[in-house]
């Protein structure tokens, strides 16, 4: 019964998109103020509805009712509680009914909160939101119906991937969604502005809280997925350069972007079209992201649907979609006027070639991506495109941009002088390189990457703290009372630089060993004294696990007993590897038990991952700053306020 | 039935784990062992999904590492080992794309891509700095002053 409820709301939300898609956009064209108003319930009835089939659909996995055709498939009664309610979204149909919940929730949110917005551009946004709802819920009902159901209830389901059941996975979905999803409401900004034929600091002080919500959140998911990778794969890499993994880094690198081009046009009313482009890009490599992942048309690890049909029917929304968003562009783009003048050394020209390089950086990881495909349908060749590459083609952009960047974030609007803007930051970069130095040769080995990576990420947080001291004028009391966007932008370019340092220490000076470890004979490991005390049998919810016991000595003194586990899921007759990790400030030590050994003994493997978390914590940083900057009280005066574009442009209080 | 083949197929690899580079394989000679791995790192797996074969758990990967390091042994220098895995395997299994042919298309699209941006962008910037500023505050369009009207009647 309550599943039917479920499948009934989902139908209806359907029926519910279509009013909302059609109705407001004629209203908006006719100027009929009726019409237009039918968005803002219809935005609101969408989300409920949706709300009511995905309780319906979580209830089926909580109470385990096999008769659902998925629920059967993906889930087992011995499954903890906490992965039967993940395990909603660990399935297609599941995830893209989260979806399209995401999308409805945007939808809902863009309608309450845009009482301030002109209810022509209010309805248009709306409605082109339940264009991309009303494509998304015809592929969830016809080719991936989450309730359709079993004629004879098994008595037991097939369970859920193991390597699934995890919490840094459980929620790493629904972040990736929201960022995903938040895009999304950029895209209907932008063509909404197109069919208004205007863009104007106004636009793009609504686009860019959206926009920066999504980056915050696609932020997280990303930090969350790779932490998994590193955690749960057992062997301590961070990031595979997988085609999934890329599928949500190029949202993210044309999402941060935008949010930059973005402030050009808010403060200074140049760079529209550019930013109109962007936001049409951002959605639509978010659509590729969802083609890539759901139709496994680039089979990786990750990939576990791989029916064509979906594929196609994703292909078929992708090309309409960012098709007809890209035509409109193409008829409309020259009707953007820029004003803002500025000079060749300014920070509006920082501010396009920061755009430049993240375009092109996107470019390159698209391409990568998508070779093997292409060198396959048009040359014949089978041939694949991995981690090597994408160092050697990807890495140089992330450079040359860690390079400009402080200069770039302290140069003031319109005219900048180079000479001065340099001069303030002489003291940050000498630091810079000076710790940079320090770590090239305190590194076994003198790796130069370290000494890069080192020196650019100290660059940017001593550039940062340059720019907000310069800000305050040398004076305490003013820092505090800088605006909230300074702090945060100061704070994301300062996340960045962190994640810089962890990445390059990490690849520089990680340390591994791999042997076979007697019970009770200690070995050591870049000066670290590890014995395997004991190795035992110990009985999971829906596991059996071999667990180790190890004990991790330096100078004579104890740093920690540590558990390497080695699981068996035995519903899918699936092991999986519990690394074990012990995290300072500094460093991990990362332990993996193997198989036992023939003549005794066990397979070990020990990594010492110098500077580890740095990376994810980098990545928290830059989320924090993006929420910084979020809560900043131009937002919530924008949000509250009824302003219109009669707002002059100048009047910009975080100048 | 393929399908159903090849799953249990998977399981079976996946049910009996040969854990990526086993003790027993390493070699006794540090430098040589490194440049092992270093090798290792770029030749794709043949049957996994996009995983090296020094990461990988597949039995053909186990014999990948061996053969390379058999190679090694034999005196072959790092790119001998590499074509010699290729002439066998095909240019699949190299993670790292030959800049042959089509190739190049993929290899120089990047800089090619930025050094054009860069001049679009020139010349975008140019252009701002000689244009002239517009009017300092936009005028109304008309259904803001509609909309303006119908705020002033009320």
């Amino acid at each position: 019964m309550i599943n039917e409820l479920g499948h009934f709301a989902l139908i209806l939300a359907l029926g519910v998109a279509l009013v909302q898609a059609t109705v407001p956009l004629v209203g908006a064209h006719k100027g009929w103020r009726g019409w237009m108003a039918v968005g803002d319930p219809a935005a609101i009835a969408q989300f409920l509805l949706l709300v009511v089939s995905f309780a319906a659909l979580t209830h089926a996995f909580v109470v385990s009712d096999f008769s659902l055709k998925l629920v059967w498939a993906n889930s087992h009664t011995d499954k903890p509680m906490l992965y039967k309610v993940t395990g909603v979204w660990g399935n297609h149909e599941g995830s893209m009914l989260l979806w399209v919940l995401i999308l409805a929730l945007f939808g809902a949110a863009a309608a309450f909160f845009g009482g301030a917005l002109p209810p022509r551009l209010r309805a248009r946004v709306l409605s082109i939101q339940a264009w991309i709802g009303v494509a998304f819920l015809a592929f969830i009902i016809f080719t991936s119906n989450p309730f359709t159901r079993l004629t004879e209830a098994p008595f037991n389901g097939e369970g859920m991937n193991p390597l699934l059941q995890d919490p840094g996975l459980a929620f790493h979905p629904p972040f990736l969604y929201l960022g995903y999803v938040g895009l999304s409401m950029a895209f209907s900004f932008a063509v909404a502005a197109l069919l208004e034929g205007r863009v104007d600091a106004t636009w793009a002080r609504w686009v860019r809280p959206w926009t920066l919500a999504a980056w915050v959140f696609l932020t997280i998911g990303i930090a969350l997925g790779s932490w998994w990778a590193y955690y749960e794969l057992g062997w301590g890499g961070f990031w595979f350069w997988d085609p999934v993994e890329n599928a949500s880094f190029m949202p993210w690198l044309l999402a941060a972007a935008l949010l930059h081009s973005a402030i050009v046009v808010e403060k200074r009313e140049s760079l529209k079209s550019w930013t109109i482009l962007l936001s049409i890009m951002a959605f639509g490599f978010s659509l590729i992201g969802t083609f890539i992942v759901r139709s496994g048309v680039i089979t990786s690890v990750h990939s576990f649907a791989s029916d064509p049909s979906r594929g196609i029917f994703i292909l078929g929304i992708l090309a309409f979609f960012v098709g007809g968003a890209l035509t409109l562009f193409a008829f409309r783009a020259g009707s953007m006027q820029a004003k803002g003048v500025f000079s060749m050394v300014s920070r509006e020209t920082a501010l396009v070639v920061n755009n430049i390089l993240l375009a092109v950086a996107a470019l390159v990881v698209f391409v990568g991506t998508i070779w093997p495909l292409v060198a396959e349908m048009f040359f014949g060749r089978k041939l694949s495109v991995g981690a090597p590459f994408f160092d050697q083609a990807f890495t140089p952009f992330m450079i040359i941009l860690a390079l400009v960047l402080p200069i770039g974030a302290m140069m003031p609007w319109k005219r900048a002088r180079l000479g001065r803007t340099v001069r303030r930051l002489v003291p940050a970069f000498v630091l810079a390189l000076a710790i940079g130095g320090l770590a090239w040769s305190l590194e076994t080995g003198n790796s130069l990457m370290a000494l890069i990576a080192t020196f650019l990420g100290s660059w940017l947080v001593l550039g940062s703290a340059t720019e907000l001291w310069t800000r305050a004028a040398g004076s305490p009391a003013r820092l505090r009372r800088l605006p909230r966007a300074d702090w945060g932008k100061a704070t994301a370019h300062s996340g960045l630089g962190i994640t810089f340092i962890g990445i390059g220490l990490l690849l520089a000076g990680s340390v591994e060993d791999i042997r076979v470890a007697q019970l009770g004979q200690p070995f050591t490991v870049d000066g670290y004294e590890i014995t395997l005390q004991k190795v035992e049998a110990v009985q999971g919810p829906n596991y059996t696990s071999t667990t180790g016991t190890m004990v991790v000595k330096q100078d004579g003194k104890l740093i920690a007993t540590m558990h390497p586990e080695k699981r068996i899921y035995p519903v899918q007759r699936m092991p999986t590897t519990e690394a074990a990790i012990h995290t300072t400030f500094l460093r991990d030590i990362y332990l993996v038990i193997g198989d036992p050994q023939q003549d005794g003994g066990y397979a070990v493997r020990t990594y010492i991952k110098p500077f580890a978390d740095w990376i994810w914590a980098g990545a928290i940083i830059m989320a924090l700053g993006g929420l910084l900057s979020l809560s900043d009280r131009r937002y919530r005066v924008a949000a509250g306020a009824r302003k219109t574009s009669t707002a002059p442009t100048h009047a910009t209080p975080a100048e | 039935m393929l399908k159903k083949l090849v799953l249990s197929l998977v399981l079976l690899i996946w049910a009996a784990p040969i854990y990526a580079v086993q003790p027993s394989e390493v070699l006794k000679d540090p430098a040589l062992e490194s440049r092992a791995r270093e090798i290792s790192k770029v030749l794709r797996c043949p049957v996994c999904q996009g995983e090296n074969i020094d990461d990988s758990n597949a039995a053909v990967s186990k014999d990948l590492r061996l053969l390379v390091r058999e190679r090694l042994q034999a005196g072959d220098t790092d790119t001998q080992v590499i074509d010699y895995v290729t002439d066998r395997y095909g240019e699949y299994v190299l993670f790292e794309p030959e800049k042959t042919g089509a190739n190049l298309l993929l290899w120089y699209l990047g800089p090619g891509a930025l050094l054009l941006a860069l001049i679009g962008g020139f010349f975008y910037v140019r252009s701002r700095r000689n244009a002239s500023e517009g009017p300092a505050s936009p005028a109304l369009s008309s259904d803001e002053e509609a909309r303006l009207k119908e705020l002033m009647a009320d």
